[in-house]
């Protein structure tokens, strides 16, 4: 047996989110502690890439601030998040949306996926 | 020092009470057992002899047989001696992992990997001599003057120089035990330590 597979299964907690992939808009609840407060700030974007195993995988999030573009890479067990919701599905043809990077304006629009919600269930 | 041997299983990442996310070597450390006792009578120091991983008993000489059978066990792949053990050991005790507790400190020493003969620039982080234009060739990554002229008329001993990289015995210090599993003999150390995976490791104390 792999022991690095045993490891992790031994030290992550794998949590359940909502299944999301490339292209799909998500909002995503992190907790923030500052100081002795903590409170919750919510990233909301399009899943730009999804890396990694179901241990230590990661994703990133791109949205466009202000007009600036800026994504965010987020570690997919971390315990910083409280929780994940997916606001859209998007239909995107490949697993990793680089060009979206390139895209301004109406261009950077991704047409939204029909999903079956019955059945994913 | 007191310590354990261990087997590098390679790197993964987990996260800490405060949710960083902690980089760390996964380590099978143990369970090692005791082939030898040396005391200040017999020997004139005291320490004593750990060995760990199986290894066929074809490939065992003969004396070392012995000697493995003498502390009731099978053949071992690596015998290693470690000094300062809190706690007195007989011939056949088992020293298990959980002699490391989570945040404690550690050393770990093991065999970098093997780089072959490499240039100045990867062995000794020199900077390279030339640019790639105002006419230059063939000089980028040059280690450039070894010396003054007429005096000393030679090579200074120690000039460094091209070579072989790696392969050498490593020692790192202050590595931090970030995780401790005891049933499955894994320790998590932080960070990185030397040599590839599946390569015998010490993780001391």
């Amino acid at each position: 047996m792999n022991l690095l597979n045993v490891a992790e299964q031994n030290s992550i907690e794998i949590k359940q989110w909502p299944e999301f992939r490339a292209g799909d808009t998500i909002t995503v609840v992190y907790k923030i502690v500052e100081g002795n407060k903590e409170r919750e700030q919510l990233f909301q974007g399009v899943v730009i890439q999804r890396k990694g195993t179901a241990t230590t995988g990661t994703f990133t999030i791109r949205k466009i601030s202000g007009g600036v573009g800026v994504e965010r890479i987020f570690p997919i067990n971390s315990p910083k998040i409280a929780s994940i919701e997916v606001n859209k599905h998007g239909k995107v043809r490949r697993a990793r949306i680089f060009y979206l990077r390139d895209m301004v304006g109406k261009s950077a629009r991704i047409e939204e996926r029909r999903v079956n919600t019955t059945k994913a269930k | 020092m007191a310590g354990i041997i261990g087997k590098k299983i390679g790197m993964t990442s987990i996260f800490d009470a405060e949710g960083r996310n902690i980089p760390c070597t996964v380590v099978e450390a143990g369970p090692c057992v005791v082939t030898q006792v040396k005391t200040v009578n017999t020997d004139g120091y005291s320490a004593i002899q750990l060995a760990f991983g199986e290894k066929k008993e074809k490939n065992t000489p003969a004396p070392l047989q012995g000697h493995f059978k003498k502390a009731n066990t099978t053949p071992k792949r690596k015998l290693i001696e470690f000094t300062d053990f809190e706690q007195e050991f007989n011939l056949g005790d088992v020293v298990n992992c959980d002699i490391f507790q989570e945040g404690d400190f550690c050393e770990v020493v093991g065999t970098s990997k093997g780089k072959g003969f490499q240039g100045v620039v990867k062995r000794h982080n020199f900077g390279g001599v030339g640019g790639s234009t105002h006419g230059q060739h063939d000089r980028q990554r040059a280690p450039g003057s070894l010396g003054a002229s007429s005096w000393p008329s030679r090579v200074m001993p120690g000039m460094r120089m091209a070579g072989h990289l790696g392969n050498v015995r490593v020692k790192l210090q202050n590595l931090q035990v970030v995780k401790v599993l005891p049933e499955q003999n894994l320790l998590f150390i932080k960070g990185a330590i030397p040599g590839h995976k599946g390569s015998i490791v010490t993780v001391l104390k």
